[in-house]
């Protein structure tokens, strides 16, 4: 009975996740004319400058989304429940725009004749260049990833209950040893998704280095775009570089698990 | 002119659409031989057309939806879609998903579909209104024979630029690599139009598979770099519209368009020669309505769509027929039909072998990935350091495990540990009654 509740998804997840997750695999190592070859794999590395750096903005991403967010779920989660659920609509708000929209109003309000330009200019400042720069790409990927961080936050904070944190204070703990001895190990299970949740697309994103990075900040999203939709046409390769990124991705959230099953341990201790 | 008289056949086929709703004989646009468009009536027949994205007139603004039309007077259904690039195209071609009845690719992409079989012969005596086409357009290199492709439009690339941030005289490619517009200068982030234009700065061709040559003009797109704001597509229109930069190549009937937003503007033909490009009508080799796809060709060939066409589109047209129906600001206009001088000059793209496309690719990737200086370490980096990224990450991570696990079975094994530091807490809760 159950196995035919679960039916549908296990028809559903093989076709659109197991079956293009196989092919890729086979396109990453074979050539056009479907013999096996190993020549696409290597051929990588030529982009390992693209990858490393993509890897990089999506790290400093992740890690400002978390600094920001962090704060914030808390706020929110200690929040009467009616404001709560205002505050996370404030939140959701702006993921109701098309993410492209999003990011094209960024680039308006980034350029050299943008709307922040303009009013700085008001005052004699600037004009700072702001527009085609890693920063801005790293800004777009702080906005449009943020809710994705706040909201796991969020789901687990709201559960700490303020009596721990009140015996904490009671037993002597300043604000620094609460956060560090009681918020932080019960809000890891979060604190680990979010990371996940907003590094994953952060790493893989294309279209906003194109837009705020003026096309010379290329990321391995734009990188495996070109591959399929550009001049060569070489899906080979693309699904070299996109293995090779799932790869990658695995293995950082591997990571984070092993943190993560750590703290599920400790929990069992206790 | 024409805009008005159509707008005026517009509300007449709306009064009479309102006045008696089946009534198809009233028709907007006039076609040469409307019994020619009734073989198919009536048999439910559906075309799925695929064109470049606001690439027809489709009703907005008070013109005619030829789509629209063409269904009125066939009673054949058309399902229409529209793709971004040709690349994008040809990717969905190959992928075999999806059937098409018509496409318009352009020029180079054609000799590409004509190579590898993926588009069929026409049948041109199924397509009586092809004799309005300017035989000028026809038999171009990309389809020598005429026998695949119908030209839908043409144009060329330019030089846009802003007169009031741009003194001095703009006639060729230089200004793209002057030093006194640093960062004010848009470039493609398209490799195969970056690419023609410093090929034509240098004086070569733009088909050219000579891979020295290929190499010297990347070198050339490398100095350029640094004085590039940035490598655009349609986000032209804006940054060049809004003054946020000063000059950048781009397609005429775009430029037309620009210049009626921001007067500024200005728009020229390089004195090296440019890019003439033709996008045409082909049917793909598994096209499902082969007739019904020679009556839609033959449809758009028809002087009054081609015209209604053109007018929506803003590029130039290979109708003779419907050339004449345009107004004369237009027909006269330098930017979308150049002298005979700069059409002498320019070039058709033609398709590259695979092994150069694969090269453009590669240069033109490290091109915008990375900086001057770093350029020569990544070129000749290896399939090591993806590998050896990995292979730390990993490492890391199960060492991470094992030590935590460690840590976890100490922890267990050493129970004084814990009663130690219940000590220390019940020494600092002595501390806090004494406060």
């Amino acid at each position: 009975m159950r196995k035919a509740v679960a039916a549908p998804y296990l028809v559903w997840m093989a076709v659109f996740i197991v079956v293009p997750l196989g092919l890729i695999v086979l396109f990453a190592f074979t050539d056009s004319s479907g013999a096996f070859t190993l020549e696409h794999i290597s051929q990588v590395g030529k982009y390992a400058g693209v990858i490393w750096r993509s890897i990089l903005l999506a790290a400093i991403s992740t890690v400002i989304c978390l600094v920001l967010a962090y704060p914030l779920a808390f706020i929110i989660s200690r929040k009467p429940e009616n404001k709560q659920r205002t505050f996370l609509m404030l939140v959701m708000l702006p993921m109701w725009m098309n993410f492209l929209l999003r990011t094209y109003a960024w680039m308006t309000l980034l350029e050299n004749t943008g709307l922040i330009n303009r009013l700085l200019g008001l005052f004699g400042l600037g004009p700072f260049q702001m527009i085609n720069t890693q920063g801005a790409v790293v800004l777009g990927m702080v906005y449009n990833y943020i809710p994705y961080m706040i909201l796991p936050l969020y789901s687990v904070m709201v559960k700490i209950e303020p009596h721990i944190i009140e015996a904490a204070q009671d037993l002597g703990a300043d604000s620094l040893n609460v956060l560090w001895k009681v918020l932080i190990p019960l809000s890891k299970t979060g604190i680990v998704t979010g990371i996940t949740m907003v590094f994953v697309p952060a790493a893989s994103t294309f279209i906003i280095s194109k837009m705020l990075g003026g096309g010379t900040n290329l990321m391995v999203g734009d990188l495996i775009e070109m591959q399929f939709l550009g001049n060569a046409y070489n899906p080979n390769l693309g699904s070299a570089i996109s293995l090779l990124l799932m790869v990658l991705i695995l293995v950082c959230m591997f990571v984070m698990k092993s943190i993560d099953t750590e703290e599920e341990m400790e929990g069992m201790l206790l | 002119m024409l805009k008005k008289r159509l707008q005026a056949t517009m509300m007449a086929a709306i009064a009479a659409a309102i006045a008696a709703a089946p009534l198809p004989s009233v028709h907007a646009l006039e076609v040469s031989d409307s019994g020619y468009y009734d073989a198919l009536k009536g048999q439910n027949v559906s075309l799925n057309v695929y064109n470049w994205g606001e690439y027809i007139s489709d009703g907005s603004e008070g013109s005619a939806d030829v789509n629209a039309e063409f269904e009125a007077l066939t009673g054949i259904k058309v399902n229409y879609s529209t793709f971004a690039t040709n690349e994008e195209l040809y990717a969905k071609l190959q992928s075999g998903a999806v059937s098409y009845d018509i496409i318009i690719p352009s020029d180079y992409m054609i000799a590409r579909m004509i190579r590898e079989g993926l588009v069929q012969k026409l049948d041109l005596s199924q397509i009586p209104a092809v004799s309005n086409i300017n035989p000028t357009y026809m038999n171009a290199a990309f389809d020598p024979t005429g026998e695949y492709s119908v030209p839908y439009t043409w144009g060329t690339v330019g030089i846009i630029y802003n007169t009031a941030k741009v003194t001095e005289p703009v006639d060729s490619w230089d200004i793209l690599w002057n030093e006194n517009y640093k960062g004010d200068i848009l470039m493609f982030s398209n490799p195969r139009d970056a690419l023609m234009i410093a090929e034509k700065k240098l004086g070569y061709s733009m088909n050219t598979t000579d891979e020295s040559e290929i190499r010297a003009a990347f070198e050339e797109l490398k100095k350029q770099k640094p004085l590039v704001q940035g490598y655009v597509m349609d986000e032209i229109f804006d940054k060049m519209g809004s003054g946020e930069a000063a000059v950048a190549p781009y397609y005429a009937g775009d430029a037309i368009t620009m210049i009626e937003d921001n007067p500024d503007l200005a728009f020229i033909s390089p004195k090296e020669g440019t890019n003439t490009f033709i996008d045409s009508i082909c049917i793909p080799s598994d096209a499902t309505n082969v007739q019904a796809a020679h009556m839609y060709i033959n449809f758009l060939c028809e002087p009054e769509v081609a015209a209604a066409n053109i007018e929506a589109i803003g590029y130039s047209t290979p109708n003779s027929a419907a050339f004449l129906l345009l107004d004369e600001e237009t027909r006269n206009s330098p930017i979308s039909y150049p002298e005979q001088e700069i059409m002498d000059k320019a070039e058709t793209f033609l398709v590259l072998p695979d092994e150069v496309n694969t090269l453009v690719d590669q240069l033109w990737t490290s091109l915008l990935s990375t900086s001057a200086a770093a350029d020569e370490k990544s070129q000749n980096g290896s399939g090591v350091v993806p590998i050896v990224i990995v292979l730390a990450v990993a490492v890391g991570a199960s060492l991470w495990v094992m030590v935590s696990r460690k840590k976890k079975i100490k922890a267990m094994e050493i129970p004084e540990d814990d009663d130690r530091d219940q000590d220390e807490e019940y020494e600092d809760d002595d501390e806090d009654e004494q406060k």
